[in-house]
């Protein structure tokens, strides 16, 4: 186990390496590195000292260098708009881009996974079309399309549902938080529906055909054979199989989420991180958009390597290969 | 004393898109306390499909069309889908062909046995964590203590097709219908678990169904045998009698078709043609495309008839005496 | 799955042969369902291409346009005379009209970022195939790179250093969707190339280029229509989204999109059809895109086939 930790570890040290190397190209040789991490209103005196300061006239790898070194001390520039460091305005912004994810993955799971088990436990009945239907629709349908027609009618028609913002939030652990309070949960609720909605369609889906290919499984005719009930084989049996490519996915998806929260957090005014960078995009606010893409990297190889270690724990076969 | 099956002109059909699959079509056979019934037949001749009717486990498209399977005197056909599941596992236990298969990868043995014993018995974890072990040390499964917390990938596949024997004997039940236990498995192996089957029918009076396709398997374990061919038991009787003089010429054929010493340097005999697809299968004899005594009285289904005392057979020309030898 | 390159024999006289077309298309049609959303698409098409000549107005002739009958419900009549049977924006633009104009930039930005990454994934894709060794694990690293990063930041970052425009979407588009290509033609190739008739070929010593483009390519194509389908429905969704969010085409060549984010500060006010009615479109468009290519998919899947 500790091998195979360590070895994951060296793993995503590599890819962040690699991703930082991309950021830094990406950021500093196409574009003006000038034009990008000065500030368009400085005069040419300033220009020129900024371009020491920045050593921007040292050769491009020992250029790359400095930027990894900055970045490895947290210094990822700082924000042309809001004049702070880039790093923490992204920061400040997270817990509300985590608490929108994590409500969704939850709100997905706990819709998605019955809707999928039965859906795949009586493929033949009517209801079953039904939720496979709307699981088409689920993906076909434009998140933010569908973001704002849960504000025409729950917020403009029927007046049940705040439109906007983050509501009223409460501090822990030095975090605001919205789902603490009354209020900042009636806000949750939209964003969080939208941005479910296309998990829900993927975990009924995948839990479907999990469902139907693990009923043909000896295994569970065994377990018939044994005289179990059907709730026992259907919630011990079939749901554990099937639980372990759910929980891959949806743990995989969970960096999409996040990425996809770029366009709920636009449509519900919900101030997180995605909101921010689409805005940081509008004024070309580029250092927030390099720590913006360092920090959603980070996240990535870290979500992956927590479904790897759960994926582990989970299914024994590969557990034991890992020792 | 009843025998403890008895089976009456079962019939399983599956009701697919394409038509009706007459997978089991008028099979009738008893076994008695103690005694070991050999099902043989090809693959597709229906043999499995008759054993999973027996559990009640037969999914749609497919159901019972008719018969009856009689259990101690009690048919099985009328019970509901509850009073079934608590014989199943309990007095009648099954075990599957594919020891690789049939027990959950995800979960340890330990979870997959005691949940066995608890679902027929009101003992507490404990008691049943120890019926579990000592199932397992009656298989001969060394260290059960320690192989309880395994999970199935850790064990070989012989081993694996012993839990999957212990699991069927927690209940001690009174039939067990093991579908090809032994073909996935080395000769060895196989030769250790027939013998212990064996012994267990004799030492505790469990009446055991052993369908398999491979006669030299029920030769030397079976005391009846019943032989299948697509979806009716075409030959039936004794197993020594029926092997040393066969009536039907399936039969004959499928015992000229086993490798043996005695024709060492012969070309092996075997059946010309294929199975047919039980899909719309043509009244009259199924064999009589294959037969090599097919007449044109043959298109008229032929009824089973008992040709000496004890032996039954769906032929109108059998062999009257030893032809395969 | 090699009758297409295997060089089947002559059979011109027989009529009616089960050609692997004609199977394909009978299959196709046994669903009702894929069936009319194939209809659907094309009719949508259709009105796509035809759009200067049935929209009720020209949406880019400002003269046409008139600021008076800004806002309007749908089904009311303009100062012009023509009815606006979808209501009209804020400038007076007939919502139909700019709806069926928006149609054609969105599918062509669609389709056009989808055959030009088909191209480039598919080349790659073959690169990795035939060359093997580094090349492979280079371009099938970038690939897990590419999948493993969502779409819609990656086109985000990409249009954030471009600019806006209909050229940059299309190539932020084609970047985040060439792996898709590449990893399918590369995993269809390879097993092709282990057959007996490309070895056949390769002894014959045919050129490679000949080996490539008649042999392995044909029998990549099944799979690549099946994901290039899918392609196109996302395509066109990103595009949507993109420019909803602002970064995507420029305001004088509305697509959908950007038609429904005109909307949105109008929506609160409750005048909803400014953006609803684009929605559809949208909508319609790509659950008819999907319906095909879940059929196609499992056509065209031999996996599948019993």
């Amino acid at each position: 186990m500790t091998v195979f930790l360590l070895r994951r570890l060296l793993q995503a040290a590599a890819v962040v390496l690699v991703m930082s190397l991309l950021v830094f190209l990406g950021v500093y040789a196409i574009g003006d590195p000038v034009e990008i991490l000065i500030s368009p209103e400085a005069d040419q005196i300033e220009r020129e000292r900024a371009i020491k300061a920045l050593g921007l006239d040292l050769p491009l790898w020992q250029q790359y260098l400095v930027f990894l070194g900055n970045a490895l001390r947290g210094d990822l520039g700082r924000s042309f708009v809001f004049n702070e460091p880039a790093l923490r305005l992204i920061l400040d912004r997270m817990p509300a881009t985590l608490e929108l994810a994590v409500g969704a993955t939850i709100l997905a799971l706990l819709i998605g996974l019955p809707l999928g088990l039965y859906a795949g436990l009586r493929p033949h009945s009517p209801v079953s079309k039904g939720i496979l239907a709307g699981s088409i629709l689920g993906f076909s349908l434009p998140t933010f399309w569908v973001g704002l027609m849960l504000i025409m009618v729950f917020a403009v028609q029927l007046g049940w549902l705040p439109s906007t913002g983050r509501g009223e939030t409460v501090t822990v652990l030095g975090m605001r938080w919205s789902f603490l309070t009354r209020d900042g949960l009636a806000h949750m609720i939209m964003p969080m529906v939208n941005l479910s909605l296309f998990k829900i369609s993927l975990i009924i889906r995948l839990t479907r055909a999990g469902v139907r290919e693990t009923m043909l499984m000896d295994y569970v005719k065994f377990a018939r054979a044994k005289g179990l009930s059907p709730a026992r084989i259907t919630l011990v049996h079939v749901f554990k199989n099937i639980l372990i490519p759910v929980v891959t996915v949806v743990g995989l998806e969970f960096g999409g989420t996040i990425a996809f929260s770029v366009v709920t957090e636009s449509v519900f005014a919900w101030p997180g991180m995605g909101k921010l960078i689409i805005d940081s995009i509008n004024v070309l606010d580029r250092p927030v958009m390099v720590a913006y893409l360092m920090v959603i990297v980070l996240m990535f190889i870290t979500i992956n390597l927590v479904v790897d270690i759960t994926y582990s724990v989970l299914d024994p076969r590969v557990r034991l290969e890992g020792k | 004393m009843p025998p403890t099956l008895e089976v009456r002109n079962l019939r399983t059909h599956f009701f697919t898109r394409a038509g009706v699959v007459k997978a089991v079509d008028d099979v009738s056979f008893a076994v008695d306390r103690g005694k070991v019934l050999g099902l043989v037949g090809e693959s597709g001749s229906g043999k499995s499909v008759t054993g999973f009717s027996i559990l009640g486990l037969v999914d749609p498209p497919g159901r019972i069309a008719g018969g009856s399977i009689l259990f101690q005197g009690q048919d099985l056909a009328g019970l509901s889908e509850e009073e079934m599941r608590r014989l199943r596992g309990n007095r009648i236990a099954m075990i599957f062909q594919d020891p690789m298969m049939t027990l959950n990868p995800v979960l340890r043995i330990d979870t997959q046995m005691i949940e066995t014993v608890l679902a027929h018995a009101k003992v507490s974890r404990e008691e049943a964590r120890q019926r579990a072990r000592d199932a397992l040390g009656q298989v001969g499964i060394p260290s059960p203590e320690e192989r309880l917390r395994a999970y199935p990938h850790q064990f070989s596949g012989g081993m694996r097709q012993r839990v999957a024997i212990a699991i069927a004997l927690l209940h001690k039940p009174d039939l067990i219908v093991a579908d090809e236990p032994t073909t996935a498995l080395d000769v060895t192996i196989q030769g250790q678990i027939l013998a212990e089957a064996q012994k267990l029918c004799a030492e505790s009076g469990t009446a055991l169904i052993w369908i398999t396709h491979d006669l030299s398997v029920v030769a030397g374990l079976a005391d009846d045998i019943a032989v299948m061919y697509a979806g009716k038991v075409v030959e039936e009787g004794p197993v020594t009698q029926v092997l040393d003089a066969p009536l039907h010429p399936y039969t004959v054929g499928l015992i000229g078709s086993v490798p043996s010493r005695n024709h060492r340097g012969e070309p092996l005999r075997q059946i010309p043609g294929m199975t047919p697809s039980l899909l719309n299968l043509p009244a009259g004899c199924a064999f009589r495309a294959r037969c090599p005594r097919a007449e044109a009285r043959c298109a008229e289904p032929p009824p089973m008839a008992e040709y000496r005392p004890g032996r039954f057979a769906r032929c109108i020309h059998p062999y009257e005496e030893a032809a395969a030898a | 799955m090699s009758s297409t390159t295997a060089g089947a024999p002559p059979v011109a006289a027989a009529p009616r042969v089960e050609t692997p077309f004609r199977r394909f298309v009978s299959e196709f049609a046994e669903s009702r369902l894929a069936l009319f959303g194939l209809v659907v698409f094309a009719v949508i098409v259709l009105v796509a291409v035809l759009a200067p000549w049935i929209a009720p107005q020209d949406p880019y002739d400002l003269a046409q346009l008139d600021i008076m009958d800004g806002r309007l419900e749908p089904g009311s009549v303009g100062g012009s005379g023509i009815t606006h049977w979808l209501g009209t924006d804020d400038q007076g633009r007939d919502m139909l009209s700019g709806i069926l104009y928006g149609l054609r930039i969105s599918l062509t930005v669609g389709a056009g970022s989808a055959i030009l990454a088909c191209v480039v994934g598919a080349s790659l894709g073959m690169l990795a195939a035939y060359a093997g060794g580094r090349t492979d694990s280079l371009i099938m690293r970038l690939v897990d790179l590419q999948l493993s990063f969502p779409a819609i930041l990656a086109a985000l970052m990409i249009l954030a250093f471009l600019g806006k425009g209909i050229l940059n979407v299309v190539i932020a588009l084609v970047v985040v969707e060439w792996a898709y290509y590449a990893r399918t033609v590369r995993g269809t190739a390879l097993v092709e190339r282990r057959r007996e008739y490309i070895e056949a070929a390769q002894c014959l010593a045919l050129p490679t280029r000949r080996i490539i483009f008649r042999h392995l390519l044909p029998n990549c194509l099944p799979p690549l229509i099946v994901v290039g389908t899918m392609q196109v429905a996302r395509a066109i969704a990103l595009e949507a989204t993109l420019s909803f969010l602002g970064l995507g085409v420029p305001i004088t060549e509305p697509s959908l999109g950007l038609l429904i984010a005109n909307g949105y500060e109008y929506m609160l006010s409750g005048k909803y059809w400014i953006s609803f009615y684009p929605g559809i479109a949208l909508l319609v468009t790509i659950v008819s895109i999907n319906l095909v290519g879940d059929q196609l998919r499992d056509v065209l899947n031999p996996r599948l086939k019993k």
